[in-house]
Parts: structure tokens; C-alpha cells; sequence
């Protein structure tokens, strides 16, 4: 972002703060918003790490978040494992996922809509076995015995899992803040910008895609594990359902597809617009269905998102190229 | 295993939904070979167009089948606009954000459909709905062998068009070679739109062609668009004969796919050749090089 | 250095590279010449490991590289520019530059330093913060030669880093190169435009149609009959020398 580089230090102090005084201010119900806020930013910055920073757009970011909530869930109700240790085994499951869609498609040299798609149709594959096979419990889905306490990774209060959804939203930039200081990010870039001079100058292409999709995919299966514990309920369309694609993806490009605080951004905007409709819904009747006028909404940014401002509510804060002339 | 009669039954079934199948994939090929945008929107237009059949025979009394002509020109016109105002203008740069922007346009139509039509399943109930055909051991539903025949027919009508008219060698010349079409004084852009309106006018079609025996809910386009690109990449982005093959084995493989692996896990055979293709031979089967 | 043995490469049925073989040798400035459509860029993507040759090697430094990944090339030594520039617009020069220089070193500011340097090298150092899309071609094509000198190579292939340039800019172009090659770095390039290759070049080969029909010093290729056919047609030749 364009901020001098004095005001970057007492924005982000003042940002935190703030972000931690919150829940101490506003009712429960707004804690639970701000946790949404910062939990949608955490899975959005997920997908910006492969779709934004490395220009792997996927349709079907959805099948690393479910193939973590359903590992942990499994693992704890079927096999007694505590959630705690459940999770990086999710993220692992995730992340292998994430590997083996990454060396099947790249290897088949599948690039821009076509990788798209067929990340779609394997969060589809995901989803139909999840609705058939007996492990997963089929269309009735897995609940989680409720048992608030910490240990299980269940908080009576929702303040803890609002503050628990910061920190992962905090390791998320952490991690999207060290890809635009280092080599790895700089290549993700790179391949982004055009893969054949990346070739070019050396960086294995192959590899380095490999290894986002991987890191991507155990984040975002890191999300699949918070959200089953903080619902106790998941069911395949649910963990594997193209909503929640569209969502991820919906925040980054909308907040700024490859920035650092682009998914945060887009979240809160978001959520914004979620909140506006559920008010309006509350004074004008006829609207008493919201969701899917919040979600018109969304499509109308993303398509005005892509088309004028590619660089998403971010690129209001900076000057940036227009857009990329062939040469 | 079924018995081979239930087999015989399932075959024939699939090849009836895969005769419309196959009017909803050429209009997608159609609108990849000449335009190279991948129409991601392409099932929440025929949703839309389906909610167009059902309110012409609840509010009107039309039927589907003489809705056509109707719907057609509405569908053209509506993709024609869509095409002018937004989608061409953007149809240039990297090809994920055509198809960014087909999603957007995708979302809205869902959800909007969602707002004002409510997510009830709707259907129509026509007088011949209930009548079937035996053909051996298998019965089958007389709407679907009508729309059967209508939408093999629509297709060679469609082919004979792009074979034979002007504006469709006019577009056949565009799809082979743009520079070149723009050079020998061609409107390129009114092209353009011209085809994105005949790719969805056959959404039109396959909307009236699906009424009949079909449902339609806001969510009816998600379950078509895989199919369609499915059928369109097993039988090569572009191809005509490949839309028509492709259209035909996905039917048959959702319908025995149904049969042998039960309702859920049957779903699983689209996607999974989808994939493959993509994996294995990305041309698809009449495919040229990409 | 560098040995091309016999190489061929066909794109269905066209043959665009038909046994062509060149040599270049530690130190040398040598260019490659042809008319349009000669398959001047179609070899140098073989060499550099972009398209795999059908038939033929491709030795640098007496290793066999012949259909090694561009990565790999790049990394052992040799580096290509292409001729379409191809910035990674939406990042500085600066950073586009440090890409190169990744290639030796994982340290971020080591690679800003050294991108700074080689900038300078090639007269960008007032550029450092524009971005790719916003250079122009002058710039883009420096910017190639800067990226690609940043990865350290010991062999520097440049595709055609003149053409569009006016003749202001061609001299400036010219004297870079020359000092890389001061520097210690070997030089094949493709010229289309002969005579900025005879200022450069000590030797030139001629492709045409996919063959090598010359080899030689530039005084001795201008007056070679059958270079001067290929690129002005049959006849042409006797049309000059009367």
C-alpha cells in the first residue's frame, strides 16, 4: 500500500488494538461477525497465495477446506483424537491434496480456465464420495459432541474463537507479508506474471506451483478444521460445496487478488454487505429472503472488480499499471 | 449388475437427456470456437431460460414446445445484449478473467433467480407428461423422445445454418481466423455477439426442450454446467461432431452411472472423465490442437 | 562453448530448423542472421531448451544439453532473451531484474543490490521503480538484456534486441553489449537487421529456411551470393553486383 512508510508501525499497532479491544465493546452477536470476518479472511488469503500471488486461479478451493474438516472430524469422532492433535494432521491431508491436484494438473501443463475447471471438478469428485462412502456418514454429515472446553478445542465464550480466529487471520498475513520479502514469493510472481520468461531466467515452474498449491491447501484445510469446531456440524455440501469456492475466492479478488491485505479487505467488505442486507431486510418485509441478494451483490463487485479495478478495493489506495499490453 | 433389461432401459433413457444435452454443449463449443471464452455462466443462463419456460405456461398458458420460437428470439437477444454491454468488452487479456467475469455474471443470475422465483422446484405439468412409449422391455416418457427428436433436429438446422448461410460462413471464417476476417471488412465485434446470442438462443431451445420432463430451481444451472463442459472437452472445445458424441456419452454415462453406483455416488462418473480428459488428452476427442 | 550438432525441429509437417549446426567460442560476439521466417528463434528456443529438438545435439561447456528443461539451462549457464519482450509487468524493474539474480542467491537484499548494479550496466538505473507495462520498447528490451544478465551467465543468447529500436537507441544497445562481453560473457545473438550485427558480430552464421547456408565474418557474408538471394530474392544478387 501507498502509506508512508512512517504511518505503516502506528496503523498496524492501532489495527491490532483495536481488532483485540472489539470483543470487549460489542455484543456477543457482533463477536461472532468479526470472528466470520476474520476467519473468511484467513481462507481467502489461503486461496490469494496460490490464485492471487501466483496467479493459479481455482474454482474449487472448497476441497482443501473440506478434506481438513472432515479429517479432524473423523479423527476425533471416530477415532477419540483429540481436535488439537487432529489438526495438523488436517493441514498435512490438506496440503497432500493440494500436492496431488497440483502434480496431476501441472504435469498435464493445465494453465489459467482449464486449471480452474478441473479444480472444480475435483472438489466435486471430493464432494459426491463424501456424500457416498460410509466414513464420512454420507448426506447426514458428522456431528461433534458439544464439550466447551479448551482442551477440546470448544469455548463457552465466543470471544476465545474470535481471538482465535485473529491469530490464524494474523499468521495468514504474516505469511503473505514474507512472500512479497522473499525469493519463493517473488518466483510465485513471477510464474504469475509469464511463465515463460520465469522458465527463462532459471525458476522451475513446475516445482515452485507444486509447492504454493501444497502450502495453500494445508492452509486452507488449517480453516476446514476451525470451521467444524466451531459449528460441530459438517456435512458434504457444506465441506465440499462450490459456496464456499466462490467465497474465497470472492474476497481476495474482491479485496485484491495478490496483496497482502487484500483478503482481509475484501472480508470485511463482505461482511459489510451481508449485514447491510440483513438490515434491510429488517425494515422492508418483501426482502425477507437475504441471503441471495448479498450474494447478487457479490457478483456484481466481482464482475466490476475484474473488469475495472483489478487490483480489487486495494488498488484504490495505490497507482498501478494499467492493464498489461501484449508486446 | 442390473439385469440386461434395466441396462437396455438405462442406455436408451441416457440417450434421451443426452439429445439435449447435446443442444446446451454446442452452444457452449459454439461459443468457445469462435470467441475462445470458456461461458462459465452458460448453466445459470439456461436455469434462466427454464424459469422463462415455466412463466410463459403458468402465467400464459403456453406450452414449452410452442414457447420455441419465443424463447429462442428472447434468448438470442438477451445473449446478444449480455455480450455487447459486458462480456465482450472485457472478452481480451488473460483468459481467467472472461472467465471471472462468467462467474460474476453467474452468481447474480443464481441468486437473483433465488430472490424472485424462491427456491422451490418448479415443474410443468402438460397434458402428455404422463403418456410413455414401450420400446422393448423399457417405457419410454413420451416428452422426452419429442424433445429428442426437436433437439437433434434443432441441431442440424443449426449446422446447416453455420454451413450454409452467410452470417454462419461469415462466423465459421471468424472462428478459423480472426486477423483475417477483421481484414476482409467482417464486423467483427457484431460477429462476436451474433454467436455469444446463438450459443445461449440454444439454451433457449434445450429450456423448452427440458420443461416438459424436467424440473427447474435456482440452483438447476450448477448441475448443467459441468455436464456441459464436461461434454464439451471429451469431445474437443470447438468441435460440433464433438459436442454431438460428447453429448451422447455423458448421457448415457450419468444414466448408467445412476444405475449401477446408486443415485449419489453415480454423479461421480461426469466428473471424473472430466478430469481425465483435462489429465490425458486435453484436445478431447475431435479436437484440434489447442 | 557452445555446439550445435545437426539440429532439427518440425512443427507438423514444416519443418522450422532442418539440421542446422553452429559453434560459438569462449569470448566471442557471434550473430545469427536470416529473413523473416528463417527459423532463426525456433533454433534458439531449441538450444535454450524451450522446444525439444527432433533430431541433433546441443553441447554447452562439452555438457550435453540437448533437451534439458529451460531451468536447468539457465542454471548451468546460458540464458536466453526473447524477441516478443516479455516483462513481468505488474512489478518494478527493480524486482523484475531480481528475479535474475535469484537464480544465485536466496538473500533479498543481496538480489536488490545486484539487480541495482546490472541496471546501471545497462543504463536503467533511473527506471528502477517503473513498472514492466509502463517501459518502453527501448526499455523492455533493456530490460530483457538486464534480467537475463542478472541470472550470471556465462553464454548470453539475445533474440533480436534491436529490432524496433531507432538508430539512437541501436547505438546505445550496442555499446551494452559490447561491455557485457568485456565483461567476460559470451554472445550469440539474432539480428534480423544485418548491419547492426556486422558492428557487432565476428562471426555470423546465415539460416534460411531453416538451413545454414553461411558461415563467416560479416565483410565476408555481405558479399556471399547466396546470402544475398535469400534475403532479396533469386536474381538479387546478380541485380548488385552489376
Amino acid at each position: 500500500m501507498n502509506v508512508p512508510s512512517s504511518w505503516r508501525v502506528p496503523l498496524l499497532a492501532t489495527g491490532i488494538a483495536a481488532a483485540l479491544a472489539y470483543p470487549l465493546l460489542v455484543p456477543n452477536y457482533l463477536v461472532t461477525v468479526g470472528m466470520l470476518v476474520f476467519f473468511t479472511a484467513f481462507i481467502g488469503q489461503s486461496w490469494n497465495i496460490a490464485g492471487g500471488f501466483a496467479g493459479q486461479t481455482s474454482f474449487g478451493h472448497v476441497v482443501f477446506f473440506g478434506t481438513g474438516a472432515y479429517t479432524s472430524t473423523i479423527l476425533q469422532v471416530t477415532y477419540g483424537w483429540n481436535p488439537w492433535l487432529a489438526w495438523p494432521v488436517a493441514m498435512a491431508a490438506g496440503g497432500a491434496v493440494g500436492w496431488m491436484i497440483a502434480v496431476l494438473s501441472f504435469r498435464a501443463g493445465l494453465k489459467g480456465s482449464y486449471f480452474a475447471l478441473i479444480t472444480l471438478a475435483f472438489a466435486e469428485v471430493f464432494r459426491i464420495l463424501a456424500n457416498s462412502v460410509p466414513f464420512t456418514r454420507g448426506g447426514l454429515g458428522m456431528l461433534i459432541k458439544a464439550d466447551p472446553r479448551p482442551e477440546n478445542f470448544q469455548f463457552r465464550d465466543p470471544i476465545w474463537i474470535y481471538y482465535l480466529a485473529f491469530v490464524l487471520c494474523a499468521v495468514s498475513i504474516l505469511i503473505a507479508w514474507q512472500l512479497t520479502r522473499s525469493r519463493f514469493g517473488a518466483r510465485l510472481v513471477a510464474i504469475r506474471e509469464n511463465e515463460d520468461a520465469a522458465r527463462a531466467l532459471g525458476i522451475d515452474v513446475f516445482a515452485e506451483k507444486v509447492k504454493v498449491l501444497t502450502l495453500s491447501g494445508a492452509m486452507c484445510a488449517a480453516g476446514g478444521t476451525f470451521y467444524a469446531q466451531k459449528y460441530l456440524y459438517i456435512d458434504p455440501s457444506i465441506a465440499f460445496g462450490v459456496d464456499k469456492s466462490v467465497e474465497m475466492l470472492l474476497v481476495s479478488m474482491v479485496g485484491g487478488a495478490g496483496t497482502v491485505f487484500g483478503p482481509l479487505i475484501g472480508s470485511v467488505a463482505l461482511t459489510g454487505i451481508n449485514e447491510g442486507t440483513r438490515w434491510l431486510a429488517g425494515i422492508v418485509p418483501a426482502l425477507k429472503n437475504v441471503q441471495p441478494l448479498s450474494l447478487v451483490v457479490y457478483g456484481l463487485m466481482l464482475i466490476l472488480i475484474v473488469a475495472r479495478l483489478p487490483d480489487g478495493l486495494m488498488g484504490l489506495f495505490r497507482r498501478r499499471p494499467k492493464a498489461v499490453p501484449r508486446a | 449388475m442390473p439385469d440386461p433389461a434395466i441396462l437396455l432401459a438405462g442406455v436408451l433413457n441416457g440417450l434421451l437427456a443426452g439429445g439435449i444435452y447435446v443442444l446446451v454443449a454446442v452452444g457452449l463449443t459454439l461459443i468457445y470456437g469462435v470467441l475462445h471464452i470458456i461461458n462459465f455462466a452458460h448453466g445459470s443462463l439456461l436455469m434462466l431460460a427454464m424459469y422463462a419456460v415455466f412463466y410463459l405456461w403458468r402465467l400464459l398458458g403456453i406450452d414449452p414446445y410452442a414457447a420455441l420460437p419465443m424463447v429462442i428470439a428472447g434468448s438470442f437477444a438477451f445473449g446478444f445484449v449480455l455480450y455487447r454491454l459486458l462480456i465482450g468488452r472485457y472478452n481480451h487479456g488473460r483468459d481467467e478473467n472472461i472467465l471471472l467475469i462468467t462467474l460474476g455474471v453467474s452468481i447474480v443470475v443464481d441468486n437473483a433467480a433465488l430472490l424472485f422465483f424462491g427456491g422451490d422446484t418448479q415443474t410443468i405439468d402438460v397434458t402428455y407428461a404422463g403418456s410413455f412409449v414401450e420400446l422393448g422391455a423399457a417405457f419410454l416418457p413420451l416428452p422426452k423422445i419429442i424433445s429428442f427428436a426437436a433437439s437433434l433436429l434443432l441441431c442440424l438446422i443449426l449446422g446447416l445454418y453455420m454451413a450454409k448461410s452467410d452470417t454462419g460462413k461469415a462466423i465459421r471464417a471468424l472462428a478459423r481466423e480472426r486477423q483475417g476476417a477483421r481484414l476482409v471488412g467482417i464486423d467483427v465485434d457484431k460477429l462476436f455477439a451474433v454467436s455469444y446470442g446463438i450459443g445461449i438462443a440454444c439454451l433457449g431451445a434445450a429450456a423448452c426442450l427440458l420443461m416438459p420432463s424436467y424440473y427447474v430451481t435456482p440452483s438447476s444451472g450448477h448441475a448443467f454446467v459441468l455436464v456441459a463442459f464436461t461434454i464439451v472437452v471429451l469431445g474437443g472445445m470447438g468441435s460440433f461432431v464433438g459436442a454431438a458424441v460428447g453429448g451422447f456419452i455423458i448421457g448415457i454415462t450419468e444414466s448408467l452411472g445412476g444405475l449401477i453406483l446408486g443415485e449419489q455416488l453415480g454423479q461421480i462418473g461426469i466428473s471424473l472423465i472430466f478430469i481425465l480428459i483435462l489429465l490425458l488428452k486435453p484436445t478431447g476427442l475431435f479436437g484440434g490442437a489447442r | 562453448m557452445l555446439e550445435v550438432r545437426d539440429l532439427s525441429k518440425s512443427f507438423g509437417g514444416l519443418k522450422a530448423v532442418d539440421g542446422a549446426s553452429l559453434d560459438v567460442r569462449r569470448g566471442e560476439i557471434v550473430g545469427l542472421i536470416g529473413p523473416n521466417g528463417a527459423g532463426k528463434t525456433t533454433l534458439f528456443a531449441a538450444i535454450a531448451g524451450f522446444h525439444r529438438p527432433d533430431a541433433g545435439h546441443v553441447a554447452f561447456e562439452g555438457r550435453d544439453i540437448t533437451g534439458l528443461a529451460p531451468y536447468k539451462i539457465c542454471a548451468a549457464g546460458m540464458v536466453r532473451t526473447f524477441q516478443i519482450t516479455q516483462p513481468f509487468a505488474a512489478i518494478s524493474v527493480r524486482e523484475n531484474i531480481m528475479i535474475g539474480a535469484y537464480l544465485h542467491t536466496g538473500d533479498r537484499r543481496l538480489a536488490e543490490r545486484e539487480a541495482e548494479a546490472v541496471a546501471s550496466r545497462v543504463g536503467m538505473g533511473g527506471q528502477l521503480d517503473q513498472n514492466g507495462a509502463d517501459l518502453t520498447v527501448a526499455g523492455r528490451k533493456r530490460l530483457e538484456l538486464a534480467r537475463a544478465l542478472a541470472t550470471g551467465p556465462r553464454l548470453l543468447l539475445l533474440d533480436e534486441v534491436m529490432a524496433g529500436l531507432n538508430p539512437t537507441e541501436i547505438g546505445e544497445i550496442v555499446e551494452v553489449i559490447r561491455d557485457i562481453r568485456a565483461a567476460g560473457v559470451t554472445i550469440l545473438l539474432i539480428e534480423h537487421v544485418m548491419q547492426a550485427v556486422t558492428s557487432l558480430a565476428e562471426r555470423v552464421y546465415v539460416l534460411n529456411q531453416g538451413r545454414m547456408i553461411a558461415e563467416g565474418t560479416p565483410a565476408e557474408i555481405a558479399s556471399d551470393p547466396g546470402v544475398i538471394e535469400a534475403y532479396l530474392g533469386h536474381g538479387a544478387a546478380k541485380v548488385l553486383r552489376a
